[in-house]
């Protein structure tokens, strides 16, 4: 790791006005993507701003049909919340399918988002569920925010500060786990809504989390696991490495897609 | 080592000398504090600093679990979390368990059902078992074990007697917590 200045913020005003005072700061929120990529020297700040202590990004609401959860809420918190437990049950699945105990005890929500890797399941969940990032300065689509492999719509000294679900009729979430690291090889999250289906796809896409149009003109017309037979991804827009090939991803989004729409 | 006032200024809310940041925990129920070198892991405040060498370091990547220690009550990479982000925070390490000289019901199980070879995954297998027991309470099946070992690598013991030592831990601290009330 490159030598950094510590800042840690006391609130969300402090730490936007940390970020601010040094030109190549970076938000610290769990840690568990940022100081790996530190350590491969693959990242390095100048400074880190530490959310760990502001409370206003913590925790988790019922706000009339909408969930809304704090970027600083760990996925153990999320996913042991009776609140979204209640609300959005595939959301608490999901987050506690994420790496393992210990990362989910550090690893939060907004940090998850903001990384945005193309294998991580949260961005799924946010696009399918029609969801809205709130940050310090505005509120952005899910669908306007993913931009792409590690990229979003963040600007410069922009602070995540919470996410909010529309509830809806039906949700779930379908990973197929990479074996070794535990993050989506493939991972398919299906959402019914008053009137309209959303089906969004991680770990497989040559450019990230997307949607799957003709997924979800089928599930519009039917919500069925069968509705969805011989309805694949296209091969050509798959990832291929050594974990598995563009064919064999885009035969598993099918699958996981099945699984999911089975699950709710 | 000292200790510098906790400033609640905008631009440096945590200064320790030059290029240090203070930082303040209890560990192992003991108050202790330093001016580190920010980039200093957890793991290192605990091995480098305060000589606690029962926390292992595997791997260094957020992999093996080699590192878990419990900050505030809940299992955590300490490889992956800086010191100076456990400002105020109570850490347990590995040392911290056993009392006036009686192991742990968790370190007793996995001594009766050898749960380990090497020894070098166990501090952070025993931190992660007592983790699960706290949470999931005493009766665990073979599946929740295994699912919640997910984060902590053994290359020795193929997991069985580990598997079994959790188990028993796990019961062990039940009646122990029932003998207490
Ligand atoms: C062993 C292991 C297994 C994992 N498995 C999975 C998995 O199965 N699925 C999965 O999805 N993820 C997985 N992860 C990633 C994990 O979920 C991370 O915790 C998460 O991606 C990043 O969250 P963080 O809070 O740790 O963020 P950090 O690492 O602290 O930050 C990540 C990035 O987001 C920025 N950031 C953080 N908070 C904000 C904010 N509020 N506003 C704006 N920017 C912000 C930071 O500046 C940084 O650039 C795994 C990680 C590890 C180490
Ligand atoms: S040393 Fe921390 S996870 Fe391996
Ligand atoms: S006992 Fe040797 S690594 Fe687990």
């Amino acid at each position: 790791m490159y030598a950094f200045e510590y800042l840690r913020a006391e609130s969300l005003a402090d730490a936007a006005k940390q970020l601010a005072s040094k030109p190549d700061a970076k938000l610290l929120a769990g840690g568990h993507t940022l100081l790996p990529t530190m350590k491969l020297r693959l990242a390095s700040p100048g400074a880190l701003v530490d959310l760990g202590r502001v409370a206003e990004l913590k925790g988790i609401d019922k706000s009339g049909n909408a969930l809304v959860i704090g970027a600083m809420t760990t996925h153990a918190e999320a996913a042991d919340s009776a609140v979204v437990k209640s609300s959005i049950p595939g959301l608490a699945t999901l987050a506690g399918g994420i790496g393992d105990p210990h990362v989910r005890h550090r690893g939060t929500i907004g940090g998850s988002v903001a990384n945005n890797d193309p294998s991580a399941d949260y961005p799924a969940a946010l696009m399918a569920l029609d969801a809205t990032i709130a940050t310090n300065r505005r509120e952005i689509k899910a669908d306007a925010f993913f931009k792409g492999l590690f990229a979003t719509a963040l600007q410069d000294g922009e602070i995540i500060t919470r996410i909010s679900f529309p509830v809806p009729t039906k949700f779930a979430y379908a990973k197929f786990p990479n074996p070794a690291s535990r993050y989506a090889l493939v991972g398919v999250a299906v959402a019914q809504t008053a009137g309209a289906a959303r089906v969004a796809v991680t770990g497989a896409g040559n450019n990230g989390v997307f949607r799957h149009a003709a997924m979800e003109a089928a599930l519009g017309k039917a919500w069925s696991a069968a509705a969805l037979n011989g309805i694949a991804a296209d091969a050509k827009d798959m990832v291929s490495d050594i974990h598995g090939d563009a064919a064999y991803r885009a035969h598993l989004v099918g699958v996981m897609a099945r699984r999911a729409v089975a699950a709710t | 080592m000292s200790l510098g006032s906790k400033s609640q200024s905008d631009t440096a809310a945590a200064q320790g000398g030059p290029g240090l940041v203070s930082v303040a925990m209890t560990v192992n129920s003991k108050a202790v504090s330093a001016d580190v070198d920010p980039r200093t892991l957890l793991v290192q405040f605990l091995r480098e600093h305060l000589r606690l060498t029962g926390t292992h370091v595997g791997c260094d990547t957020s992999q093996c679990g080699a590192c878990v220690v419990h900050l505030d009550g809940r299992a955590v990479k300490s490889c992956t979390t800086l010191a100076a982000s456990c400002e105020g925070s109570k850490v347990t390490t590995i040392e911290g368990l056993a009392q006036g000289g009686q192991l742990h019901p968790m370190q007793e199980a996995f001594r009766e059902h050898h749960g380990l070879q090497c020894g070098f995954c166990t501090p952070g297998m025993i931190m992660a078992a007592v983790d699960i027991a706290n949470r999931k309470g005493p009766n665990l099946d073979e599946t929740t074990i295994r699912h919640e070992l997910e984060g902590n690598l053994c290359r020795c013991t193929g997991y069985h007697n580990i598997v079994a030592a959790v188990k028993a831990g796990a019961a062990a601290m039940g009646g122990a917590r029932q003998a207490a009330e």
